[in-house]
């Protein structure tokens, strides 16, 4: 039978690779990434420029692409397209054709963009039109859009063969079991542009797996963590949002994950806050004695992989402990240093239920 | 064109995201929407296609279409290549154009998401930033992130940030001249009317509402809009 035929299978599968560019990246930062995890995008450049000899621009000039604003349906469609439009002219200007994208929300609409020009020709002129009024600047377009974990993901066995820890419970020798969530816009708005597509996530997956891991295949796996745009940014809308990442926590719990990993930044920021809140509103903590299961973005990942100190990739900033975890992979730390900076100022409060 | 449908499909969004609906039901089974809310969008989709002005109208100034969080799991699914994430987002544009938004609890939220992550767009040139997310309105963040709002130049110089500094790197303070390029573009592309838009009718509805209204934020009517909920969304309750 054709389904068992593994050329057939494979090329079945070839329909869920895209192509990610090898070099020569000008960086597209996302706001959420750098406010809740900014040792992360800044772990990403190291990462990229000294772990695996790329380059890679970081431009003061790039801005927020007003994605969360698009949404959230308070600006229009014309507005967040020039403002990429603007980012496309910034990578023109400096030589680059491939971008890197921090921020799944970006990565979606800067497809969007692309495949909205290829069926409306004369979007495309109006906004070379708006941009040129509004800034004189000129645009030629990407040739490759990758998200910035699809790098990763096309560089994972450099990153294995580099690492100085893996993701093995160094007590038992077993892997340890990782729930991946690669963000609602990574994939479901343009599925063949996204690793594995919608039905089969494999960006994080494919880390996981190259870096000792099992990747944990749990009903909700699929489900929106429940952003939500104006459904978490309004406070009398926040039940939504909460109740999403609750369903997936219930469905995730029985597996005893030892991390979560997550693609898209404000994915990361939810699945960790949600957490503190559910125990503080209703006393439900989902990993062990009262812990909650601990969050990573792949960069942190990577970063623990190859013996980054935690503290300086800002794991001190999740509300949700790490050190469960950092145990289990034998990665030695010092606590009194976790909330060290240079001035003297008083450590976080501790919340009331959740455990850290 | 001046219908109501009309109006629509001056929408790119709307042309995309309505082929023919069939009313299967997909996207429903797939909504997080519709398992929260008193929401339905193959209802929705439906309604639409009927091209009845009147039904338009109504769902124009309804709770209604300010219930998707835009997740696009029906694009993905929908077997008819509809996208009815995509039809919202033209619905809601138009419902802000013609001052219908301020009809419904959810519609004027819009006062509040302009308020805070649109102005901040023109303020930092991001769409979030530590000094923005006050612990106050965000108590879900926690205490670490009360800490983190609290000590922002500390923690963001421990962690190598280029936070308030003129130069590349993690949170850098955007440049004046690159501000100036983000209004510009507002102006050009309709950013800045859709503001000026959604601040004239919220003070109109603070008036009748009788809620002080002015530049400050918060003020009395942002907080309503912002905390107000009349618990008559959710399905079962
Ligand atoms: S999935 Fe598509 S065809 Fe089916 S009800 Fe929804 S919009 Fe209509
Ligand atoms: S985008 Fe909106 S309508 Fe579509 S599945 Fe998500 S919440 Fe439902």
């Amino acid at each position: 039978m054709n389904s068992q035929n593994p050329l057939h299978t494979e090329s079945r599968w070839r329909k869920y690779q895209k192509e990610i560019a090898d070099d020569h990246y000008y960086y597209a930062r996302s706001c959420i990434r750098q406010n809740f995890f900014p040792g992360s995008e800044r772990a990403f450049l190291k990462i990229m420029r000294e772990e695996l000899n790329k380059d890679i621009f970081d431009d003061p000039r790039h801005t927020t692409c007003t994605g969360i604003a698009y949404h959230s349906d308070i600006v229009p469609q014309e507005t967040t397209s020039t403002v990429i439009a603007r980012h496309f002219a910034l990578m023109t200007e400096m030589g680059y054709q491939n971008l890197a994208i921090s921020c799944v929300t970006s990565f979606g609409l800067y497809t969007e963009l692309l495949e909205t020009w290829k069926h409306f020709p004369e979007e495309e002129t109006k906004i070379h039109e708006m941009l040129w009024k509004a800034t004189k600047r000129e645009f030629v377009k990407p040739k490759n859009l990758a998200h910035s974990s699809d790098i990763f993901f096309h560089n994972r066995e450099q990153i294995a063969a580099k690492s100085q820890f893996n993701l093995i419970n160094q007590k038992t020798g077993e892997s340890l079991k990782v729930v991946e969530h690669i963000g609602c816009h990574y994939a479901k708005i343009f599925p063949e542009k996204g690793v594995g597509g919608a039905e089969f996530p494999y960006v994080l997956a494919g880390m996981v797996e190259s870096w000792g891991g099992n990747v944990v295949d749990y009903p909700e796996r699929r489900h929106c963590c429940g952003f939500g745009f104006r459904n978490y940014l309004v406070m009398a809308n926040r039940g939504y949002s909460v109740a999403n990442s609750k369903k997936k926590f219930e469905s995730m719990k029985p597996y005893e994950p030892d991390f979560i990993v997550a693609n898209c930044p404000g994915c990361s920021m939810f699945m960790d806050r949600w957490q503190y809140t559910i125990a503080e509103m209703e006393g439900t903590t989902y990993g062990k004695n009262g812990y909650g299961i601990p969050v990573l973005t792949y960069e942190e990942m990577a970063g623990l992989v190859l013996g980054y100190n935690p503290w300086d990739l800002g794991l001190q900033m999740h509300q949700v402990s790490v050190e469960p975890l950092l145990d289990k992979m034998g990665i030695p730390y010092n606590p009194d240093e976790k909330y060290k900076v240079k001035r003297n100022v008083a450590l976080p409060l501790k919340p009331e239920i959740l455990m850290v | 064109m001046s219908t109501l449908y009309g109006m629509l499909l001056t929408d790119v969004r709307f042309v995309e995201g309505l082929n023919a609906c069939m009313n299967c039901g997909v996207c429903t089974a797939i909504c997080p929407a519709a398992e929260f809310y008193n929401y339905d969008p193959r209802k929705l989709l439906n309604q639409v296609q009927l091209k009845d002005e009147s039904i338009i109208e109504e769902l124009l100034k309804s709770e209604t279409i300010w219930y998707c969080g835009q997740c696009m799991s029906c694009k993905t699914r929908c077997p008819r290549g509809n996208t009815p994430a995509f039809v919202v987002q033209a619905l809601r544009k138009l419902s802000v154009k013609l001052g219908f938004f301020v009809e419904s609890e959810k519609g004027r939220q819009q006062f509040a998401i302009k308020r805070t992550v649109g102005e901040n767009i023109l303020k930092y040139g991001y769409c979030v930033h530590p000094e923005a997310v006050a612990p106050s309105m965000h108590p879900e963040q926690g205490p670490v992130w009360q800490w983190v709002h609290e000590n922002a130049p500390s923690v963001m110089e421990r962690l190598g940030a280029s936070y308030q500094k003129q130069e590349a790197g993690t949170l850098r303070k955007i440049a004046i001249e690159d501000l100036d390029e983000l209004q510009s573009i507002f102006d050009v592309t309709g950013g800045t009317e859709m503001f000026e838009t959604i601040e004239k009718y919220s003070a109109q509805q603070a008036e009748k509402m009788k809620l002080e209204f002015n530049d400050q934020t918060p003020n009395e009517y942002f907080f309503n809009v912002y905390t107000e909920d009349n618990h008559n969304h959710q399905r079962n309750l």
